[in-house]
């Protein structure tokens, strides 16, 4: 080790932190200038730990599920009234579907339709939250050999969950729908009229944009748009909630709170890039 | 460590495991504070987990300028904030200027702060804390060139005070134990 006099090390260690403020801000540059490494950087820790988290996952799931188990017994009698209850209304909607299904095979057969391709799609672990305080994303662990890419659609079993906008070695990451960097094209199911899906952080992302006339309806269903060939069209988004202040929002679908498993589909689109997380600049795509 | 001792009196034979063990109190502060972020980004479940990693790292942080600023020097601390950017999908940098300037502040404070009872130490967290999340908040912002709500900043500093005491119990034990160097 050089020996250094002893000022000169008071000196050094005086200077370490304004050198290191001065090299923080030097830092935000540089995320700001190349977004793609701070990716790269992220991902790499990332595949690193998702490893770790996947098998603690398991045991705090089997907690969680004994704990549920408790307060399901608990009110077994009541749950079990209303899903009987349940059950007699969907087999009504079940007839209904089966018999609309009939006809519009026949229908599409007479009009020589032009089916659209059934996507490919890979199930995968959602193993840890991938969002901070400015943003909402999780982190799904899909294996080695893994063909998922960017831009393509994460769905749960009930509706869209958001987009993969980063893919590690053995990782991907999903921005939800609510993120603040979202926004999706929808329809409004009943009047057929395009609008904009913005999230805000917040659990219940906004609709912006509606056409002039027909405003979204409390309880209205809303489903993707294929504008822009950023997502397939008619995938269940969730339904139109009015807030207090007179604000359509929208209440998903998915669990986005809960989420375990996420289909990951390859619908093969070509449009818009999925966003990009908060502070990153857009990746510029050639076409 | 690089000096040598010229205290008066007997001590132990500096044996390899002697050095390590000195060695591993040393340097318990910043990998303990770096086990208990990778900890909180465990999917538990519950909703806003995310601010649960600034806020153990600038608890640990601060705890660790303050008792034992040795361990705890701007690099390391540097490197923490690094992490915290790259773990809590901040912009970059965005995590480690706060932390930077609350270490920077503790230590040029720290001959008044030591003196200090466990509730005077806890409020003058809570002043860090609250900058600290309004430093983030703003950088953010600005980076993001938007307006962000302040919410989740306003969430950060509560929850960040409110899970100091907890986090300081558990150090001051490590402190006084396993991370004394004098105990080796």
């Amino acid at each position: 080790m050089v020996r250094l006099s002893i000022q000169t090390r008071q000196a050094l260690a005086k200077l370490t932190l304004p050198v290191l403020i001065a090299a923080s801000f030097g830092l935000m540059l540089l995320g700001k200038a190349d977004a793609v490494l701070a990716e790269r950087a992220r991902m790499a820790l990332g595949d690193a730990l998702a490893p770790i988290y996947a098998v603690l996952t398991r045991p705090l799931g089997v907690v969680r599920d004994r704990l549920l188990h408790v307060t399901d017994v608990w009110d077994a009698h009541a749950a079990n009234r209303k899903l009987r209850e349940e059950n007699e209304q969907l087999r009504r909607w079940q007839s209904i579907a089966l018999a609309l299904d009939a006809e519009n095979q026949r229908l599409k057969a007479n009009l020589h339709w032009i089916p659209d391709n059934s996507p490919s799609f890979v199930t995968a672990r959602v193993v840890a939250d991938a969002g901070g305080v400015y943003a909402r994303a999780v982190l799904l662990s899909v294996g080695p050999n893994h063909g998922v890419r960017k831009g393509e659609i994460a769905l749960d079993e009930r509706g869209l969950v958001g987009r993969v906008t980063e893919v590690g070695a053995r990782t991907a990451r999903v921005l939800l729908l609510t993120d603040l960097n979202s926004r999706i094209p929808v329809i409004l199911q009943n009047s057929r009229a395009h609008a904009i899906l913005t999230g805000n952080n917040g659990p219940r992302p906004r609709l912006i944009y509606w056409a002039e006339g027909s405003p979204p309806q409390e309880g209205e269903r809303v489903v993707t748009s294929s504008e822009a060939g950023a997502f397939p069209a008619d995938l269940p988004v969730g339904t139109v909630h009015y807030t207090v202040s007179n604000v359509p929002e929208v209440v998903p679908a998915a669990m986005l709170d809960r989420l375990e498993m996420v289909r990951i589909f390859d619908y093969d689109l070509t449009g818009l890039a999925a966003p990009d997380a908060v502070g990153r600049q857009p990746e510029r795509r050639g076409r | 460590m690089a000096r040598p001792d010229q205290t008066p009196g007997m001590r132990p034979r500096q044996t390899l495991g002697r050095k390590l063990d000195v060695a591993t109190r040393h340097a318990f502060p910043a990998v303990s504070t770096i086990v208990l972020m990778l900890l909180a980004e465990i999917p538990f479940g519950f909703a806003s987990q995310a601010t649960l990693l600034p806020a153990i790292t600038l608890a640990c942080v601060y705890f660790w300028s303050l008792v034992r600023p040795a361990a705890m020097p701007p690099p390391v601390v540097f490197l923490i904030g690094l992490l915290l950017d790259l773990l809590g999908y901040l912009p970059l940098g965005v995590g480690v200027l706060p932390l930077l300037i609350a270490h920077g502040l503790v230590v040029r404070w720290r001959q008044v702060l030591t003196r200090q009872s466990f509730p005077a130490v806890w409020l003058v967290f809570a002043g860090f804390s609250a900058g600290a999340a309004m430093l983030s908040w703003a950088l953010t912002s600005l980076l993001s060139f938007r307006l962000l709500s302040l919410g989740p900043a306003l969430f950060q500093a509560i929850l960040t005070v409110a899970l100091y005491p907890a986090l300081a119990v558990l150090c001051i034990r490590a402190h006084r134990t396993v991370a004394d160097p004098d105990q080796a």
